[in-house]
Parts: C-alpha cells; structure tokens; sequence
C-alpha cells in the first residue's frame, strides 16, 4: 500500500490559521492501515485543531469526514454538494488523494495532511517499510523476489557493492543490504548460478525520470 | 470498602483500559475538563494481555497533543493498581485533583465561557 | 594478454612484471599545486597514479581534471569514476573528456553512498551500476559506439580497471563477482586495501581455481597505517574493511611516537608476502594524505627503480 506519515501538527495549524470553517478529510485505504490519515486520525487531528484556536480565541468550525479513497470519482463526489461551505480542506490522504481533490474542486484551496513516503509493507504493526518505487518494467523475477531498485540504496542492479557488512547496508545497520538477501533467496531457490548473468542496463524511461506517467488500457476504456 | 474520594471527580468505566481510545481523550479536554485520568490493571495482569500498556501508549499521544495546543500533556495521566487497592485508588484521585487545582482550570474552558 | 591500448599501466603488466599504482586524493579547493606537488613526491615509485572521484561523497576537485592536470606533467593517470553522481549522457561525456586528453586508464566504481559525505540532502544516480560501465567503456573502445547506438568519432582507448573487495560481505560470492566483473570486460583489478592476508590469500586461490588470475591482472592494495587509533578506526567505523584484532595489537604495542614506523613495516611485510602469491601482478598504494611515505614503501619492498620509457 501506499505509507504515509502525519505531518507536525504545527505545520497543519500554519496551514489553516486565518479560515474560519474547513473540512477535515480521511480516507478509508492506505492512510487508515498505516494509521496516519483514517477515520481516527481525522477525529483526533479535528479535536487537536479545535482545541488550538479555542485557545487563542480564534473562531474556527472543523469539521470531519472520511472518504472511501480520495483517488476515484465516483467518491470525490460524495462531497459536490457541501464543500462550498468551506474554506479550505485539509485531506489526510495520500498526494494522490489531495491532488484529484484540489483537481475537483478547483476552487477550494486543499492542504496535505500526510507526508506521503512511499509503497511499502506492514512489517509489524507501527513499522513500514519500502518495497517499491514504481520503475514500470518490474525484474522481480529475475532477482528471487526482491527488488534491488526500491531495497538497495544504490539500485544496484548488479550488487552487491564493497560496503555491504554482515548482510546489512554501509549507510545503516538497521537496513538490510539487499543483495545479501537476494543471494540468499537464489542459495534457497538452487538458483545461485544466476547471480553471475549480468544484468543489463535499465530503461528508465517507464521511470519517473521519462517524466509523469501514464497506463491506457484500450480494452477497457469506455 | 467506602472510602471516599473528591467529588469532582467523574468516574466512566470500561472493561478494560484498552478501550479507552485516543479520541476519547481529546474530547473531554474539548468539552472542558480540567484533567483526565487513566486508572488500569498492574502491567503484566492485564486480563487481555496489553490492553492497559495500549492504554499507557494514547496517554502518552494525548500528553503530547495536549502539550502542543496549549492545554499542557500534564492533565492527562496513567496510573496502575490492582482491583483490591482501593486506598491506592484514593491516593491517585487525590493526586490529580491537587493537580489540576494547581494547573487551573483548563483554557479550553475559560475561553468557552468568554465566547458564551 | 597484449595490450589493447596506449596505456602504459597495461604495458607494464603485459610484459610480466610487477606494476605499481598510486592514488592522490584531490584538494577541496581549486589549486591544482595540491595534485601536482603529491604526484612530484611518488611519480618516480609508481606506474600510474589513481585520481579518487569525490571519495567519502565528499565534493573535490574533480577526478577528470586533475587526471588532466597530471597528463600536463607527462605523468600515467588512472581516472576513476563512481556512477553516483553521473548518469550515462555525463558518464560517457566525461570518458570523451579524458580521452581527449589520452588519459588511458580508467577505474569504474559504484561510490561511496552520499550520505557519508558533505552533500546527504543531495539526490543520487546510478542510472549505471559499476558493472554495466565496463561494459561501456568497453563498448565505446571496442566498437567505437555510444550506448544509444551511434558512432564515436575517435574512440576512447583505455585500459578498463575496477575494485574487487574480498573483505566485503557476503564472501561467497566475492570470486563470482570477480568473475562478473570480468565477464563484463574488466581488465585490471585494484583491492580493498589487505590486512587479513589469510583471507585474502582464500580469495586469491578461489579465484586461481576457476582461472581468473589468469583473465584480469590483479593488483592487491595496501595502506600503510599511521596509529593504532587509525586501525581501530578502520576495523570499527569503515564498511568492507578487515582488520585483524592482531594488526590492531601490533599497532597498539609499540609506543606512540614509533606507530607509524610499525604502520609501514607491516605494509611493506604485506607486499613482501604476496609477492609470492600467485596471480598478484602488482600492487595499489592507497595512502592518502601521508603520500611522502610511498617511495619508502615502494624502496623496502624492492619494486625500485620503476621501468622508465
């Protein structure tokens, strides 16, 4: 799924001062598993707010709602007939969902809740981790399952390099060198023999570097 | 056992500290209370295993958002005990309601009353 | 093995016998004088001085003009060249650059990761890794094209050198990787710098097993150690690195002041022993900012005088 991380609510607070009536806005998917922008984090983030500019005696109405997903229309929609009324809308989803709102509703200032890191995996509940960076020509079968773009630090992809230490990474102990695992995962796959393919270099162009991207499927399109 | 405690004191029980969320928390320093406490098993006997140590974990949240909006983290405690210690439970009601005369009443509420 | 370039380094390997490199490490700062005064104290004990590329990610003089400044001297640069901070347009541009200059041996590394550097808030590349570089210097000299498919006028003739770390985790595949690197068109090879000889010797006959020795010319590196805070430094702090507790107790035994005199003895003692090793062709004097050593080094251990052309 796509981590996410709540942003300083100092940061929020800098965003909002000065409106008088916003909207709080979840979302059900991504941010609700990684407990950054679900139906809780919207309430507690709404309460937090209130409390804030009651405090400075400020007048400011916050109120809350959490979307399905903020990335389809169909469910941006749910919110055409109410979001006149407000001044701006803080949305705890992803930069996608942010975005396809401040698209929507072209008028309504929308603000990020969440810094939006990457797609990962729940290693344990309160833990994240990186699994993939979306390069859009995946190799996973060729490297036992592991992806060396999102895992190694260097995206190496015939690693693995002079610093690798007791299977772990040179920039951090608490990083798995990548290539340690994939040369475990071929020793367990009776596979080791492929390690010496060399791999060739990659076309970056299905990456972000071809510039924003886009999937077209004819077949479905209506 | 029929010892008494401060009256300003609301007492909202639950099955298990567990189930106090976050939210819950927040809302009452919304609404104007002066202090919230948190009064679970001893760590370790929890009847659901870490119900209060989930507990222990949104107070420790709620501190630091309270902290941050200028209520003050210091309104809202954990405290351990043991279902018989009900001398202990006294003690700990005590402590927060000296507390809470120390810290004044909560901002939250003063301005309240402005605004009314 | 004939040699395929100008490159004197690749002559003197050719002809069997022991060649001898260097490196220097470029100032943080534009003077040149830095480069060229090191490289005047070690010209006559060595066949070809590496120039480091922004070693440690810390930002440097650049590799590519102080090989230039070097060529200006009539001296044997090895230019080396990380893929972190170039993609393959710069990569390719800057082997143009150094052949323009025929600069004739080139050293292709991954680099060290930025955030050991001055510059951790920076973006990397490694649109290459170090392997797919040989193979496009190897592809640029021998068939003269760019990696897009197009022709070079003049091509580049290097000599194609990379690292081999045998300290480096995991071992195993330490001698597959050699022979990757190989198998990719690598023709020189510089070590991790070598204190734990038993290890290195393994990976030596690991690599004689399967022939090796016998498709890439070995060089083994060595550093000559300065104290025994800079041997636990090594052992501790830097990744990849070995450094035997016994190294570290030698160093440790002998007073202050005579440390450093121990520091060049073991080096010399590490080059006299693996003279003798089989597949070694030569050897890499990494001793960066204590450069005067190096013609002592090269003097004790009977690598004087170098052949001169």
């Amino acid at each position: 799924m796509i981590v996410a991380d709540k942003k300083p609510i100092e940061e929020i607070i800098d965003m909002v001062k000065g409106y008088q009536k916003i909207l709080i806005a979840g979302c059900n998917e991504c941010v609700t598993v990684c407990e950054a922008g679900g139906k809780k984090e919207v309430g507690v983030l709404a309460s937090a707010l209130r409390m804030y500019f009651m405090n400075e005696g400020e007048k400011i109405e916050v109120d809350e709602i959490t979307l399905e997903r903020q990335c389809d229309h169909e469910y941006l929609e749910e919110i055409r007939n109410s979001i006149d009324q407000y001044d701006a809308v803080v949305s705890l989803a992803c930069g996608v969902g942010v975005q396809f709102m401040a698209e929507k509703y072209f008028g309504t200032p929308v603000y990020p809740g969440v810094n939006t890191c990457f797609m990962g995996v729940t290693e344990e509940r309160g833990v994240w981790s990186e699994r993939c960076q979306g390069c859009g020509q995946c190799i996973l079968g060729k490297t036992a399952g592991i992806c060396p773009i999102s895992r190694c630090a260097k995206r190496l992809l015939n690693g693995p390099c002079g610093g690798s230490t007791q299977g772990k990474c040179e920039i951090s102990k608490d990083l798995d060198c990548a290539w340690q695992l994939i040369i475990d995962r071929l020793k367990e796959l009776d596979r080791l023999d492929e390690y010496e393919e060399i791999a060739p270099i990659k076309d970056w162009s299905t990456e972000r570097a071809g510039g924003p991207r886009k999937v077209v499927r004819e077949d479905v399109r209506q | 056992m029929r010892l008494r405690y401060p009256d300003t004191i609301r007492i909202i029980r639950v099955p298990c500290t567990g189930k106090v969320d976050l939210i819950h928390i927040l809302r009452a320093f919304e609404k104007g209370a002066d202090g919230v406490y948190v009064v679970g098993c001893m760590e370790g006997d929890c009847r659901f295993d870490n119900g209060n140590l989930r507990a222990r974990k949104r107070v420790e949240q709620a501190q630091a958002i309270l902290d941050k909006v200028g209520v003050g983290g210091e309104r809202v405690k954990m405290f351990n005990l043991s279902s018989g210690e009900g001398p202990r439970f006294v003690e700990y009601a005590v402590e927060m309601t000296e507390k809470m005369e120390e810290m004044g009443p909560n901002p939250i509420k003063i301005a309240m009353q402005k605004a009314a | 093995m004939s040699a395929k370039t100008p490159s004197r380094l690749e002559k003197i390997l050719d002809s069997g016998q022991l060649a001898v490199t260097s490196e220097c490490g470029p100032p943080r700062g534009s003077d040149p004088e830095t480069i060229t005064k090191k490289a005047e104290m070690i010209k006559d004990h060595v066949d070809a001085i590496n120039i480091t590329d922004n070693q440690t990610s810390v930002t440097r003089l650049s590799s590519l003009a102080s090989c230039i400044h070097l060529k200006l001297m009539g001296l044997e640069p090895t230019l080396q060249m990380v893929v972190r901070d170039r993609n393959r347009i710069a990569l390719q541009s800057d082997i143009l650059g150094a052949a323009s200059f025929d600069i004739h041996n080139i050293l292709c590394l991954s680099g060290d990761h930025q955030v050991f550097g001055d510059s951790s808030q920076g973006q990397n590349v490694f649109d290459l890794d170090s392997m797919q570089l040989i193979q496009t210097v190897r592809l640029m000299r021998d068939e003269g094209k760019f990696l897009g498919g197009d022709d070079i006028k003049r091509p580049p003739q290097m000599f194609v050198g990379a690292a081999a770390n045998p300290f480096a985790d995991p071992f195993e595949i330490r001698v597959p990787r050699l022979a990757k690197k190989i198998a990719a068109g690598v023709e020189f090879i510089q070590t991790q710098c070598i204190y734990n000889l038993d290890k290195f010797e393994l990976w030596m006959k690991q690599a004689r097993d399967r022939g090796l020795h016998e498709k890439v010319y070995i060089l083994a590196g060595v550093t000559p150690l300065r104290s025994a805070g800079m041997a636990k430094y090594m052992k501790n702090r830097v990744p990849g690195m070995d450094v035997p507790d016994e190294v570290v107790k030698r160093m440790a035994g002998v007073p202050k002041e005579n440390q450093p005199e121990e520091g060049i003895n073991i080096c010399v003692e590490t080059i006299q022993r693996l003279k003798e090793c089989e597949g070694v062709r030569g050897f890499h004097i990494m001793a960066i900012e204590w450069e005067e050593k190096v013609p002592e080094i090269v003097e004790r251990s009977g690598l004087y005088p170098r052949l001169k052309d």
